[in-house]
């Protein structure tokens, strides 16, 4: 009854257990943060705007962006992973998110960011849409927890256009 | 020697209606865990609930020996989520995430394409010849919750059977010997 064995059984299911109810409550406590993230995003210039042989709408974009996403971090948060994508409709497709650019913060102290940069992954349609066309730009981002559910929100931005002519 | 001789001690007096009883207790250990697989599997809708991060392409969110859970609902796939697919002509899935998205307009399908956290490139070499998108029905879920470390231990018994071998001969001669 009180052998070796048993008690070292004992004392490990208990341990695991207290662990597990630790990781829960730890991620738990990430829904009572309510952040308020803040961001802007400013098309500096369209670099260049073609179609590819291939018949598919490519553009090019140089992006100023800023964003606050402090209030994102808890004492449970490993990294925030956040990027940048356009979205618009087109008469093929009723959704297109192309991701233009990404990034991992760290921590709380480099959550206040300000980026000036071109698109890191190629902005190309599927067909050729792109000449005159709405889009928005969504800055969206998933937060990772050290242990436990992971969340993700947005902000989205409209307003943007490309240009009527390839340049 | 006393602990082992008592052992050996309690086998040898082991009769018919005691070997009974500790078969079906092992059998309740088995099946019980067959039940919580199968039954994660129907909640979460995915045909494995749970996997474990072999490589470190998504790091540093994911590192290997990692547990995701996963989940496979209706939603419609969007860019940004993480997501475990399958390629044809690879048999180990791969948990990446979606930078692209296009979705047809009358039936819903989806194009996605995928990258690695911490790989440079997207995914489009990993995929079979020719392939540029993943479609519904390469993709086997979206990871939801995340477990550190726990994942080492099968990772340590895929690449090393020995230990294996050992922790499940250790648990038998445990099931066997013990009296209650």
């Amino acid at each position: 009854m009180h052998s070796f064995g048993y008690r070292a059984n004992a004392l490990l299911t208990f341990a695991i257990t207290i662990l597990a109810l630790m990781c829960a409550i730890a991620s738990v406590s990430d829904n009572f943060n309510s952040p308020s993230p803040t961001s802007q995003v400013q098309v500096l210039n369209i670099n260049w705007f073609q179609k590819k042989p291939d018949g598919d709408d490519e553009v090019s974009l140089t992006l100023n962006i800023s964003a606050n996403l402090e209030s994102l971090f808890t004492w449970n948060t490993k990294q925030v992973f956040v990027f940048l994508a356009a979205e618009y409709e087109t008469p093929k497709n009723m959704l297109n998110q192309v991701s233009l650019w990404d990034g991992i913060i760290p921590s709380k102290e480099h959550a206040k960011f300000w980026i000036h940069t071109t698109n890191k992954y190629r902005f190309i349609d599927q067909g050729s849409n792109l000449r005159g066309k709405d889009f928005n730009l969504t800055l969206h981002w998933h937060v990772m927890p050290k242990t436990g559910k992971m969340f993700s929100d947005k902000i989205v931005m409209s307003g943007y256009r490309l240009p009527q002519l390839y340049r | 020697m006393g602990w082992i001789g008592e052992q050996i001690d309690s086998i040898k007096s082991l009769n018919f209606r005691q070997v009974l009883t500790q078969a079906v207790s092992l059998g309740m250990i088995v099946t019980s865990a067959l039940i919580i697989w199968k039954g994660l599997m129907c909640i979460t809708g995915s045909e494995s609930p749970v996997v474990v991060v072999l490589s470190g392409s998504m790091e540093p969110g994911f590192k290997r020996g990692d547990i995701l859970f996963l989940h496979m609902s209706k939603d419609p796939i969007r860019s940004g989520e993480i997501v475990v697919f399958n390629v044809d002509g690879r048999e180990i899935p791969i948990v990446h995430r979606v930078i692209k998205v296009h979705e047809r307009q009358e039936t819903g399908e989806v194009d996605v394409l995928t990258k690695g956290d911490n790989n440079f490139g997207d995914d489009r070499l990993l995929y079979a010849q020719g392939q540029l998108w993943l479609h519904r029905h390469h993709i086997m879920g979206r990871a939801v919750g995340f477990l550190p470390y726990v994942g080492w231990v099968t990772i340590i018994m895929t690449e090393k059977p020995i230990i294996k071998y050992i922790l499940i001969g250790a648990l038998g001669l445990l099931v066997i010997t013990s009296k209650e």
